[in-house]
């Protein structure tokens, strides 16, 4: 029987270097690269959120200097994999933070599926929500959303800090696809989460 | 999508109606920059030399339109003329309220058709909104990019704006319209028939592609055109 592998997505600009990551991870199986993304475009979304990835090994560099902080909090809003730095390019520790791991091109490939391998663990220590539909946390938190709250306001109603709104409202997209207010407000009604009377129209 | 090896650099001396027949969705650039179809067989230099449309920019903004990683080289854009393109970008403008808007607002009609009386309104409202955040992001354009840079080809220049200023941002609009597309396919009552859904969903996506490359030709033509004349 075959093993399973553990999906990889890149998201490198530099097809030498892809194609030599690609290659040392199929020596060593495990780990397999099932997509390579030159940048992040438009067109990459729907690949991202249709890959389901375990793990996405990205170059910092896709991002332009001014995007790489928000740059990781997007690619969580679509596709709940690990994402791992892959560093070309100097970072300093607020950008490291924002990823599960960082390799380096000079790790030697061993080493690269140790680190693969505690990424994708400490990824999913993580509350993560799991599966496809919404849990109830997240159609009380969409509810809250389609009524014209704030964040702020959210999170005091439910009890809630705000980077737990915050996340909770990145999981409400990843799965409806759906990112504007006014979008999210007719999710909620066609699927009678509430009342029309409760929203002016 | 169109790889490097099958690439076909549209030259003056190719026919028009072989032009349309590598991309058919040219036929939106045609009309936009009036070019009357019933061209016969003639060449895409002849066609342009009749409508007095300059020629490189004509093949710009066909590039771009076909070919999605297409960038401009310095040789064409310097032989472009800023006036064409900021006519057909107008011209797009027009053409997206005028006619792509009745025909997905007709078509969103039709569809929700067998829905109830509150789902019609919430996606009628939905849609109110787009268009009106669409149409504030045109008249932007219209009634301040748009006349600076026709007064910077006559040779004027408002020195209270600059191209700078001209920070694109379709992103709400985008995003907007990506929402759209979940909700119809999505989201709607299994009452709405597939084919009318289908209809809709066809209309935004060629929509969506093209106000992508719109976006495309205002960030790699018009504004590395601007900021040359601005230099000067």
């Amino acid at each position: 029987m075959k093993t399973a592998h553990k999906k990889v997505l890149l998201i490198i600009p530099s097809k030498i270097i892809a194609r030599g990551i690609e290659s040392v991870l199929s020596e060593l199986g495990e780990f397999r690269v099932e997509g390579i993304l030159s940048d992040i475009s438009h067109a990459s979304e729907a690949r991202l959120r249709n890959m389901d990835a375990d793990v996405i090994i990205i170059d910092p560099a896709v991002y332009d200097y001014m995007s790489r902080m928000s740059g990781r909090a997007r690619l969580a809003e679509y596709s709940g994999a690990a994402v791992v730095a892959l560093r070309t390019i100097p970072m300093d520790d607020e950008q490291v933070k924002l990823y599960d791991g960082t390799i380096s091109m000079y790790d030697d490939p061993v080493t690269i599926v140790r680190k693969l391998r505690e990424s994708l663990a400490s990824h999913e220590e993580t509350p993560e929500s799991e599966g496809h539909d919404l849990s109830q946390r997240e159609k009380e938190i969409l509810v809250c959303v389609a009524k014209g709250m704030l964040n702020k306001e959210i999170a005091d109603y439910c009890n809630l800090s705000i980077h737990t709104v915050i996340t909770h409202r990145k999981n409400i997209t990843r799965k409806t696809g759906i990112k504007t207010v006014a979008g999210l407000t007719v999710y909620a009604l066609l699927n009678n989460l509430i009342d029309s009377s409760s929203i002016e129209l | 999508m169109t790889t490097e090896m099958q690439r076909i650099v549209f030259s003056e001396s190719m026919k028009l109606a072989d032009l349309i027949d590598v991309n058919f969705k040219l036929l939106n650039v045609l009309s936009r920059l009036n070019i009357s179809l019933g061209f016969g067989e003639n060449t895409i230099k002849e066609v342009c030399e009749r409508q007095g449309i300059n020629l490189n920019s004509f093949l710009l903004i066909c590039n771009i339109y076909t070919y999605d990683s297409y960038i401009p080289s310095a040789e064409l854009l310097s032989g472009a003329d800023p006036e064409t393109i900021v006519e057909y970008l107008h011209n797009s403008h027009a053409f997206y309220l005028d006619k792509e808007f009745a025909g997905l607002e007709r078509n969103l009609k039709d569809m929700v058709g067998p829905c109830d009386a509150m789902q019609k309104k919430i996606v009628a409202k939905f849609f109110a909104d787009y268009k009106t955040q669409v149409e504030n992001h045109f008249s932007y354009e219209e009634s301040v990019v748009f006349p600076y840079v026709r007064a910077l080809i006559e040779g004027g220049r408002q020195e209270s704006y600059s191209i700078e200023q001209f920070e694109e941002n379709h992103s709400n609009i985008d995003e907007t319209l990506n929402d759209l597309k979940n909700i119809v396919m999505k989201y709607l009552p299994e009452t709405c028939d597939t084919v009318l859904r289908n209809e809709v969903l066809y209309r935004i996506y060629r929509f969506e592609e093209d106000l992508l490359k719109h976006t495309v030709i205002e960030d790699s033509v018009l504004i590395p055109m601007v900021n040359k004349m601005e230099e000067r």
